[in-house]
């Protein structure tokens, strides 16, 4: 096996084993922390895929931004000591039917579908000067747009969750 | 040619008058509700004389001699196909002219009389609502243009008369009575209806003028389809006359007349004596010519239907102590008598001479027998009951009522040369024409006749002395004018030359004095009077030794021949338990069951489907999921791309 | 294949990091525990998008972008979620889905 495989097969693993653990943990807190782990390890992915630019923002807002967040609100809202119920029996069955029926169709469709042939490039890092300069051109392959979009979405985030979650007057 | 339109206002001026006084009275007296109904009454009165002397004496006749039938006010209603058609209008001819007089006449004496007979009643106002509203229904029903107005404006005098019965509607006898007499009469007015609706549906018209005239569509059509050995025709007159039948207390539908003395003595005066129960008679004359050109098997049957009753009507009237139910089943015997003439009757000048009795009687008859009622009324309003054993002597407390009460029971029995001898004498030489045995059972009522009224008149004002509770006062002015003006009728009325106006064809004719037709009736009803006399003017025990001695029949005599016995049983055993309870189960359960099966359905369905909007999220998002699994499964396994 | 490792390996991660979101989804009641799954969900598609963009069009950058937008708006939406949650927690004092079922009337 090649390093890379190796360290696919790795991160792979990680993944699929703590997102399995993260919704089926009766603890919120270690369902936190799973899916930590779950979101460290797609960055790594990333790496492995030489996005450096993507695993850092990755890194950084999601394990280090969103997860934070969840957890202040865990500790804002549950009594994290206490077991969360298990779920009941007629809410799994079909909920696993349907996500078992679908991962199989699904991979059946992937592995019977004959992908275009790969041009073996590619495994140069991404340049971080392409990047930027991508995201603010307004020609083709300009994410200029999207970018200006992105920005007033999180600002009518920002607006919207301080009024949300601000105590009312009444 | 007069314009006689106005002749509407004579149906208006009541409807106008029940309207006013219904809604209004409350707010004023008594007393004015009162008036106002009176007056309303006076004015129609007054335009009936006149209407009548311009119709009888200034009006020209028509080419032939005959008076003209006209309409004097038509609207079109109700159009139901291009040529069948309902009207509402004023018919003007000879008996509808007389019947204008009548009523008005009789209703005019009924109002000035209850002014003081229902003094002091608790619903004074409603009582003369009602006069008013019967007055309009009666006047609406005698100058219909077409039978359906007439079938109409029937319905109207039916429900009048169920609310002047039970006017004491906390009585359980009289909320009895009326529905009795409304259910019954329903009941022949079903037949009345299945009547019109084949008459109508074999000439295509309701309307009289085309019905009764020269080309009647009656003669031709409908004649010719028999059933069961009848045509068509036939048995739509036959179906007319039940409906006439129930209305004017014919055997077997007679059983609601005697219960109907139940409500105020002036309605007996006005709708059980002179008014409501000759609709019936005025209904056959009405349609008199179908019923002697295309239908004259229906005219025998109403001959022996009339004769029938007045027999046995005058029977029971022998036997009964209420004075209100003697007189009573006097009426059903006199409307009988009418009933009787008519059936006997031909058509045309001398021929039509049964016709001419007829409504002769149906004249004289409504002023002795309102009178007889009224004066009823002023005995009961001074003795406080109804019994005749408790009465007597009274002559000497009630001398106006006691004159008066005499002129009306000599003229009901015939002794000249009051009114009563003339109607019933035209109506004796008719019968005699047409059949003898008839004749002679004709022969007989008038004896009994005779007989009951005056046993009547001694029991009441000679007999025994009775100690009463308190002194009988004779009536108030208000309710003795009315019986003094009535006695003038009954005493006069019998020398209009009837037959000079009211005909078969509406030709005047000559009609002749039969010496030996009146000798033979005046003597049995001074029989009558005279073995009365014998029986009532002294106290004896004459009237029970033959009580007794014809046991078992005079027995049943005063059970009525238990004909309300019959009726009960047929209907409490045989139709509520055979037809009725079956009927209502299935509504119950199947009419019923359906609906609330369907009901019941559609809330079981709704509470299985309500499962889908719980308004869980996870619910929600399995159902997306899984559509859009199966959607993917559906386009790229089982689809044949 | 992207230096020995062929596409659908990537591709089958994704999948079945995805339908075990959906599961999760479905299944869980504690509200933030449905965020989480939520998130499981969004970074599945994250990787098939890079992968797909590496091992295709190796020249072009677009999956890449487009995740970078879809991390830019999940975590726009985290924080919304999380400021309901938070409204949601003070009316009710709790935060199990199966109680919320009634809309405000």
């Amino acid at each position: 096996m090649t390093p890379n495989q190796l360290m696919f097969a790795i991160f792979s693993a990680v993944i699929i084993v703590f997102s399995i653990l993260t919704v089926t943990s009766r603890r919120i807190l270690r369902a936190a922390t799973f899916l930590l782990f779950v979101l460290v390890a797609t960055g790594g992915m990333y790496f492995l895929l030489r996005f450096n630019f993507l695993a850092a923002i990755q890194l950084t807002l999601y394990a280090g931004g969103i997860v934070v967040l969840i957890i202040f609100s865990i500790l804002l809202t549950s009594h994290i000591a206490e077991k969360l119920e298990k779920p009941d029996l007629k809410k799994i069955i079909p909920a696993f039917l349907v996500a078992a029926g679908g991962a199989l169709i699904t991979i059946a469709t992937i592995l019977q579908h004959k992908f275009p042939v790969e041009i073996a490039s590619g495994s140069e890092r991404t340049n971080i000067r392409v990047i930027a300069k991508s995201l603010i051109s307004t020609e083709k392959f300009g994410y200029a747009l999207p970018f200006e979009v992105i920005s007033i979405l999180l600002l009518a985030a920002m607006v919207g969750a301080i009024i949300l979650a601000k105590k009312r007057k009444d | 040619m007069i314009d006689f339109s106005y002749t509407v206002w004579i149906l208006l001026i009541p409807l106008f008058m029940f309207v006013v006084v219904g809604l209004f009275g409350n707010r004023f007296k008594p007393l004015v509700s009162g008036i106002a109904g009176t007056a309303g009454l006076f004015v129609m009165w007054i335009l009936s004389l006149v209407t009548a002397y311009k119709y009888f004496f200034v009006l020209e006749k028509a080419a032939d001699g005959s008076f003209q039938k006209f309409l004097a006010f038509n609207v079109r209603w109700l159009n139901l196909t291009d040529t069948l058609h309902i009207d509402m209008g004023v018919l003007l001819d000879p008996i509808s002219i007389m019947m204008l007089i009548v009523i008005t006449t009789v209703s005019f004496m009924v109002h000035l009389y209850s002014i003081g007979y229902m003094d002091g009643e608790k619903g004074f106002m409603r009582f003369f609502a009602t006069l008013s509203l019967f007055s309009f229904s009666m006047l609406g029903l005698v100058v219909a243009t077409n039978i359906f107005q007439m079938y109409i404006f029937w319905e109207l005098v039916g429900v009048s008369s169920y609310l002047l019965i039970g006017f004491y509607y906390t009585k359980d006898s009289a909320v009895a009575a009326s529905k009795k007499a409304f259910i019954v009469t329903r009941f022949a007015d079903l037949g009345f209806l299945i009547g019109i609706l084949m008459l109508s549906f074999s000439t295509g018209t309701f309307d009289f003028l085309t019905l009764t005239g020269a080309n009647s569509p009656a003669f031709s059509s409908g004649t010719g389809i028999m059933f069961l050995g009848l045509s068509t025709m036939t048995w739509s007159m036959i179906f007319i006359f039940m409906g006439g039948a129930g209305k004017s207390a014919m055997f077997p539908l007679h059983i609601w007349l005697p219960d109907a003395m139940e409500g105020p003595t002036p309605v007996s005066a006005l709708i059980h004596a002179a008014t409501m129960v000759v609709a019936g008679v005025y209904l056959v004359a009405r349609l008199f010519p179908i019923y002697i050109f295309a239908a004259p098997v229906a005219l025998d049957v109403v001959m022996y239907v009339g004769a029938f009753s007045s027999i046995f009507a005058a029977i029971i009237a022998c036997t009964q102590f209420d004075i209100k139910r003697v007189l009573a089943y006097s009426t059903m015997s006199q409307i009988g008598m009418m009933m009787f003439a008519l059936g006997v009757s031909g058509y045309g000048g001398h021929e039509g001479l049964g016709y001419m009795a007829s409504m002769f009687h149906l004249f004289t008859h409504a002023f002795f027998k309102s009178l007889l009622f009224l004066a009823a009324g002023a005995i009961i309003h001074a003795v406080h009951s109804n019994v005749m054993n408790e009465m007597g002597g009274l002559r000497k407390y009630l001398p106006i009522t006691h004159a008066t009460f005499l002129i009306a029971c000599l003229a009901i029995a015939g002794v000249p040369p009051l009114s009563g001898f003339f109607s019933k004498d035209e109506i004796l030489a008719a019968g005699h024409e047409k059949s003898l045995m008839l004749y002679w059972v004709e022969m007989i009522v008038s004896g009994l006749t005779a007989f009951y009224m005056f046993r009547l008149y001694f029991s009441v004002f000679w007999g025994k002395e009775t100690h009463y509770h308190h002194t009988p006062h004779e009536a108030p002015k208000l309710m003795t004018i009315p019986l003094m003006f009535l006695a003038v009728g009954a005493l006069l009325a019998g020398l209009i030359p009837f037959s000079g106006f009211v005909t078969s064809d509406r030709m005047p004719f000559q009609s002749h004095l039969e010496i030996g037709i009146a000798i033979p009736a005046v003597l049995v009803g001074l029989i009558g009077i005279f073995t009365a006399m014998i029986f009532y003017r002294k106290e004896t025990d004459l009237p029970d030794r033959i009580y007794n001695a014809l046991g078992g029949f005079s027995k049943a005599a005063f059970h009525k021949f238990y004909i309300d016995e019959v009726y009960l049983f047929i209907t409490k055993k045989i139709i509520f338990n055979y037809v009725s309870r079956p009927i209502a189960w299935f509504d119950r359960h199947i009419v019923d069951g359906a609906m609330n099966g369907m009901a019941y359905v559609t809330n079981e369905t709704s509470e299985r489907i309500k499962r889908f909007q719980s308004g869980q999220l996870q619910q929600y998002a399995l159902v997306f999921v899984s559509g859009v699994v199966l959607i993917t499964l559906l386009f790229t396994y089982l689809m044949t791309n | 294949m992207f230096e020995g490792v062929p596409l659908t390996w990537f591709l089958i991660t994704g999948t079945i990091m995805f339908f075990v979101g959906i599961y999760g989804f479905l299944v869980r009641k504690n509200l933030i525990t449905i965020l989480m799954s939520t998130e499981l969900i969004l970074n599945s598609v994250n990787i098939n998008f890079v992968a797909f963009n590496k091992i295709l069009y190796p020249d072009h950058l677009e999956g890449m972008f487009f995740s970078i937008f879809i991390i830019a708006v999940a975590a726009a939406e985290a924080s919304m979620a999380i400021a309901i949650i938070i409204n949601i927690y003070r009316r009710l004092v709790n935060i199990d889905v199966e109680k919320m079922n009634e809309m405000k009337f």
